[in-house]
């Protein structure tokens, strides 16, 4: 399976490549096609506009643009894909940041007429900063320069110097059209001079790792299971879902907060005792000694600790129009434990259309990113979001409206 | 046709994941159960999430009256198994209160008054999360949802000013009287949905398979014929041997003329099919934001 996002500003043919992508593979439905066709007719269009398959809002579709994350599924036989395409313009770099946030890579689009952009460097550093290992770059509307090889060599020059700036480890570049499907599903003949392969054949095969998140063991616990029947009558099982590494039954772990060592007794997916159970997997772990175990706290290995304390560093992604400034008071929530924090010092921002640092700033708006330090009310083990994206993230909460106000990255 | 199974896995995994946030985050907790084969499976994985406790939810139906008759027996004999609460709540109270007034002519259909019920319901209730079987593939506005979905005090969703969603990490905090929908398998497809049937041996009503249907044609959708349908006079009803694609209401509920008699036929037949399966479903073909529409006024 492979979670990806696009990128790409407006007109930068993203949905159209999309679209193209499940259109040449076969994968459109006789209805959807039905269905963007009237669409379209009402719309005015006389070709089949394929970007019409993604755009999903009513006002999406009126106003021709993506405003909020769609998903699409697709399956060829080698995968199964989730898309989460995302809307480029500045105003959307929140809504960029929460597609990045689930994907293994990203799509980013260039209009071969406009060459890079503000925006490229704003999407590429996006990826990098939600540690996104793989990009592939598509060169779009490649019909409209003639299917120059020049124009693809400057462009594809220009993105390697910034993205060896921002070490990205593997980086593709593939000249398409979207609208005629040049490269995308099938090899095209006008641009013989190309040598790789196509989008779909790319985004199949690539080598996706696994396991990006270092090997040392992390289980936040999110419930209890205490069934109290007679049959199950001393069953304490600590559920969550395995944010790093492997537990084997029988390996000595160490509780957070309580710092109290002890072994695992079993580790159960459903009916079935494991042996082992490693990252990804949704299981119930029982213990041999009686602890205190709450929601939010953590089972490691003795060995593995992760960080602790109550000032945190992080890269932050403001959500929301109140700004945030120094002195500011949240909930803070990581994956499965929650706290209150108060931002003590508003470090710098990233200027994100030139990657530079901005210091002297007294708030963080909308959409910018921003680095902080918060003081948190309890103690927090988590680790650098670099080792591991789960027990490293965190979300900030408006204790008065409730909404999701910001997303952080731990340093 | 290979059809690889190591996504189900980690769809499975996410799904228990996220009906475990829901335990945790919530104190009156339902799952919308229509019988149909998307809340089965959410049954299915909520007993997992749980092993060896008894799943922390009661069910909620929301029965129109316009019920296959088998749906309702199997209901009964899944909620006598799992030990679980079974609340039902009748859109025909609804209708006889006043608050809705029921469709009439040739397309009706209760499928738009459910949403009133449903709200009732959860109002009535205090019912502070409804965990539902809705999945991003099904249909553009629903390809738009959150896994934890926010409802105003007046149950409508607003789908320009949704929570953002990141990582997984679930932000469930609301006012007294809002309420959440959550879709714990908003990542799966139909095909999905049917391969983890069949991988995990799940019990499905036995209309999903071929089975003698009287049925009719209508704008290009079979439709199961009931006594209390009207038709026009160029409809004409007959019979053959069909299974239902989705179970819902019978009057919008579309079927396929089809053999299959296991559930490797159906996962044979779904991987090869070049019509979504709500595209047999009459309700979303009223309009282009027909679901967009019902789900700002409260639907599933």
């Amino acid at each position: 399976m492979l979670r990806f996002t696009t990128a790409g500003s407006v007109d930068d043919g993203k949905s159209t490549l999309i679209g193209r992508l499940l259109y040449d593979s076969k994968l459109i439905f006789e209805d959807q096609m039905e269905h963007i066709t009237l669409s379209g007719k009402r719309l005015g269009k006389e070709e089949i506009d394929l970007s019409l398959l993604t755009d999903g809002l009513r006002a999406e579709r009126e106003q021709g643009i993506t405003i909020d994350v769609a998903y699409r599924y697709f399956s060829t036989p080698d995968r199964k894909f989730i898309i989460a395409d995302t809307p480029g313009h500045i105003q959307y770099t929140r809504n960029m940041v929460t597609g990045a946030s689930t994907a293994d890579l990203a799509v980013i689009l260039i209009d071969a007429r406009k060459g890079v952009m503000e925006q490229t460097l704003r999407h590429t550093f996006i990826a990098h900063l939600l540690d996104i290992r793989h990009v592939v770059f598509c060169v779009n509307k490649m019909d409209m320069v003639e299917f120059s090889e020049k124009v693809f060599l400057q462009i594809r020059d220009e993105l390697v110097k910034i993205t060896e700036r921002l070490r990205i480890e593997d980086v593709r570049y593939i000249p398409i059209s979207a609208k005629y499907g040049d490269n995308v599903v099938d090899k095209s003949h006008n641009t013989d001079w190309y040598k790789g392969n196509t989008f779909l054949n790319i985004i199949e095969t690539i080598e996706i790792k696994k396991d990006k998140n270092s090997n040392e063991a992390r289980m936040p616990v999110q419930t209890i299971i205490r069934p109290l029947s007679d049959h199950y009558h001393d069953y304490r099982g600590y559920a969550g879902r395995i944010a790093g590494g492997t537990f084997n039954t029988g390996d000595k772990v160490i509780h957070l907060p309580s710092m109290l060592q002890t072994k695992i007794k079993s580790i159960d997916i459903y009916s079935k005792n494991q042996a082992s159970a490693s990252a990804g997997d949704s299981v119930s772990i029982t213990l041999d000694d009686q602890i205190d175990v709450n929601r939010g706290d953590m089972i490691v290995k003795p060995d593995e600790l992760p960080q602790s304390g109550r000032d945190i560093n992080l890269m932050v992604c403001w959500f929301n129009e109140k700004p945030v400034v120094q002195g500011n008071k949240y909930i803070v929530r990581t994956n499965t434990n929650e706290t209150y924090c108060r931002v003590e010092s508003l470090n710098y921002r990233i200027n994100v259309n030139t990657l530079d640092k901005e210091t002297y700033i007294t708030q963080a708006w909308m959409n910018e990113i921003v680095n902080i330090d918060i003081k948190s009310t309890k103690l927090l083990f988590y680790d650098t979001y670099n080792k591991n994206n789960i027990t490293g993230s965190v979300i900030f909460i408006d204790e008065g409206t409730h909404e999701t106000v910001g997303a952080g990255m731990i340093i | 046709m290979i059809i690889k199974n190591e996504h189900l896995r980690e769809l499975e995994d996410e799904a228990i994941f996220v009906m475990r946030e829901v335990a945790a985050q919530f104190e009156k907790k339902v799952i919308l159960f229509s019988g149909g084969k998307d809340s089965i499976v959410l049954v299915h994985l909520a007993k997992k999430a749980f092993y060896p406790g008894k799943i922390p939810f009661s069910l909620l139906h929301i029965d129109t009256g316009h019920n296959f008759d088998e749906t309702i027996k199997f209901r009964d004999n899944l909620v006598k198994d799992l030990g679980a609460e079974l609340i039902v709540k009748y859109v025909q109270d609804t209708i006889d209160m006043g608050k809705v007034r029921e469709e009439t002519g040739i397309n009706a259909s209760r499928n738009k008054a459910q949403s009133v019920t449903l709200l009732d319901a959860i109002e009535e209730l205090n019912i502070d999360v409804a965990i539902g079987g809705g999945r991003r593939d099904e249909e553009k506005a629903r390809a738009k949802e959150r896994f934890f979905s926010h409802r105003n005090e007046f149950g409508q969703w607003d789908p320009k000013n949704q929570r953002p969603e990141l990582w997984n990490i679930f932000n469930g905090y609301k006012n007294f009287g809002e309420h959440f929908r959550v879709f714990p398998i908003s990542n799966w497809t139909e095909l999905d949905v049917w391969q983890y049937i069949m991988n995990e041996n799940i019990i499905l009503p036995s209309l999903y398979y071929t089975h003698r249907r009287k049925i009719f044609q209508r704008n290009g959708v079979y439709l199961a014929w009931a006594p209390f349908m009207k038709l026009k006079p160029t409809e004409k009803v007959f019979e053959t041997n069909v299974r239902c694609r989705t179970i819902g209401d019978i009057t919008c509920t579309g079927v396929t003329i089809s053999n299959a008699e296991s559930i490797e036929e159906i996962v044979k037949e779904i991987a090869t099919t070049r019509v979504t399966e709500r595209g047999g479903r009459y309700d979303d073909k009223r309009s282009e934001a027909a679901m967009e529409d019902r789900k700002k006024e409260g639907y599933f």
